[in-house]
């Protein structure tokens, strides 16, 4: 019978961190690019809770993944808004034609 | 005993306090005035006199506040109040105040009036993420003020929306400020696995044991770094810094040179300093726990930055994009006070830090007067401006030339500083190629001049007179930056009684 253990967690946030840094450097989509950073944000997430439960650390990596969660969703908000602007003058939200400001 | 603790606690951070009560008032006078907003920017300017009332009056005070009165290291906290702070802090406080000035004279902000009332309060988000930067001894309060001020910058970085680049400046801050911070966060988790804990002065003790990772911890501390570097600017982090100067208004520009840079480097040394450090001995040398290389790592960083930051100025024909680089260049510089880990080094960041305060935000403030008149930004449109409006040029000059290091103005004090401290280090290596970078950066400062005053103008160039004010501005900046030149004994004395990092 196989236990769940520490090492199962951190392979799989070490597994999303790679899918996140992944998608930030290859998606070309302003939208995907902050898809990547939630899963970066995420594999964190995962790390903080595993480590609370199986280092026996309290409770404290439990809160700090809460106020993560809702720290990315104050991130998203922002970032939405921006992305929103972004295509009310450029038409488009690909991040490699916003390039107006490059010499 | 829990209730003293907590007003012991609260009574630390008045300053912080002060500045929530004025964000709130701020846009609940946003709310109440939606007619007439002349008065909001008033609201402002009291509400940063207060708070530096109030960090003035902590001068000297030195304490912990929100300890884990359960843990057995009760006697560390979350925030730490000290010189070193108090010092970081009224720089934030002072550029602030500049800026909320100089804001009164923009055009880019008087076009948005309507809006002004989100302006300040964004501005004022962003002050308080710097103060809890600058006392942070606890990693998740790190993060948190970290993502405080990143926030409100993503927004004010994009706020006038009067061109294109200025909803790409926030974009490409939002995106290259948001990967950084996600990877510093992948950082604080390692560091909370290994040691089990986020307070700095307990993962000090911790990581002195030979149970600790020390690959992890490295992976984990360059992780970090990437989420400080990102702020203050430094290489391989910098993509962000000429775009979104150059985009954003030229007051948040002038704003994130200066107040974020410092609120990154009081972190970034606080962070070092408290983790890292094990002691430091009668003269002022910091001996590092032999965990992880950062006087390696740092040392590679601040070459490759100043040197990327001085050769990429060179070729900049837009004067926000060339102060952009040279800013970059000049992070470079600060890090070098910090390679050397001793107080001799520390009292030269701070010695620079005033210098650089006054000198960027004063060419800053010019480059904005002369763009309110001429409505461009590019060298080659200062073509002649020397003749026709002398006070905007000579003060510009003497604020370029400060900014290069050469005497007798503040920037030569504060360069001599730093090299005399890598020089004491025996860093001599290091110091060579920091002056070699000083005479490239003398390239571009006085490529500006050549413009101002050799090069014929094409057409009449128009006459820039200032208005009363303005003048009192800017030589309010300026003449501090000859007086510190020529005698800076007061500068040194008193960077010299900041230096108390508590701990240890």
């Amino acid at each position: 019978m196989l236990q769940v253990g520490l090492t199962h967690f951190l392979v799989v946030s070490a597994i999303l961190f790679s899918l996140g840094i992944y998608g930030i450097v290859t998606r070309k989509n302003a939208v995907m690019v902050l898809m990547g950073i939630e899963l970066v944000l995420n594999s964190a997430n995962i790390n903080f809770v595993a480590f609370a439960k199986y280092g026996n650390y309290g409770l404290g990596g439990q809160i700090i993944a809460l106020f993560v969660i809702i720290l990315a969703a104050a991130e998203a908000a922002i970032a939405l808004a921006i992305v929103l602007n972004i295509y009310k003058t450029f038409a488009n939200v690909n991040v490699d034609e916003i390039d107006k400001l490059k010499e | 005993m829990a209730n003293t603790n907590l007003y012991h606690s609260l009574s630390l951070i008045t300053p912080e306090i002060f500045l929530s009560v004025a964000l709130v008032v701020l846009v609940l006078a946003d709310l109440v005035l939606h007619k007439d907003k002349k008065l909001i920017p008033y609201i402002a300017l009291l509400g940063i006199i207060g708070t530096g009332y109030l960090t003035i009056s902590q001068f000297g005070m030195s304490g912990f506040a929100f300890q884990n009165s359960a843990s057995m290291f009760s006697s560390y906290g979350m925030i730490t109040v000290d010189s070193f702070g108090i010092f970081f802090k009224s720089i934030v406080l002072i550029s602030s105040l500049l800026i909320i000035l100089f804001s009164f004279q923009s055009e880019e902000i008087q076009k948005i009036n309507d809006r002004i009332g989100e302006y300040y309060a964004l501005i004022f988000g962003m002050i308080l993420g710097m103060f809890f930067m600058i006392s942070a001894t606890d990693l998740i309060l790190i993060y948190l003020s970290m993502e405080l001020m990143s926030l409100s910058s993503y927004v004010l970085a994009g706020f006038t929306k009067l061109r294109d680049r200025n909803s790409e400046a926030s974009l490409k801050y939002l995106l290259y400020g948001a990967v950084s911070s996600g990877l510093m966060l992948f950082g604080i988790s390692l560091v909370y696995g290994l040691t089990g804990t986020t307070n700095l002065y307990i993962i000090n003790s911790l990581i002195q044991g030979p149970q600790i990772n020390l690959f992890t911890l490295a992976f984990a501390c360059i992780l970090i770094f990437a989420g400080i570097g990102y702020k203050i600017s430094s290489a391989p982090f910098h993509f962000w810094t000429p775009d979104v100067y150059e985009g954003a208004p030229i007051t948040i520009t002038a704003f994130l040179s200066v107040a974020s840079k410092a609120a990154g480097f009081a972190l970034l040394i606080r962070f070092i300093k408290t983790t890292f450090v094990s002691y430091v001995d009668p003269n002022g040398w910091w001996h590092l726990i032999n965990v992880f290389d950062w006087k390696t790592l740092i040392i590679a960083v601040s070459i490759l930055t100043m040197t990327l930051g001085n050769f990429s100025a060179l070729w900049q024909n837009n004067m926000k994009r060339m102060l952009a680089y040279s800013s970059i260049a000049h992070a470079g510089y600060l890090l070098l006070g910090l390679v050397v880990f001793s107080n001799q080094g520390l009292i030269a960041i701070l010695i620079y830090f005033s210098v650089y305060l006054l000198m960027n935000l004063g060419a800053f403030l010019v480059v904005m007067l002369i763009a309110n008149r001429i409505g461009s930004e590019d060298i080659d449109d200062y073509n002649g401006l020397g003749i026709t409006s002398p006070f905007l040029s000579v003060s510009l000059a003497i604020f370029l030339i400060s900014l290069t290091g050469l005497p007798p103005t503040a920037g030569f004090i504060g360069k001599l500083y730093l090299f005399i401290a890598l020089v004491d280090a025996k860093m001599i290596a290091v110091a060579v190629i920091a002056l070699l970078n000083t005479v490239v950066s003398l390239y571009y400062y006085i490529r500006v001049l050549k413009h101002l005053y050799l090069v014929k103008p094409v057409k009449e160039p128009v006459a820039i007179t200032t208005s009363f004010s303005n003048t009192v501005l800017v030589s309010v900046l300026m003449l501090p930056v000859i007086f510190f030149g020529i005698y800076f004994e007061p500068l040194v004395n008193f960077a010299k009684s900041c230096l108390l990092i508590l701990g240890l």
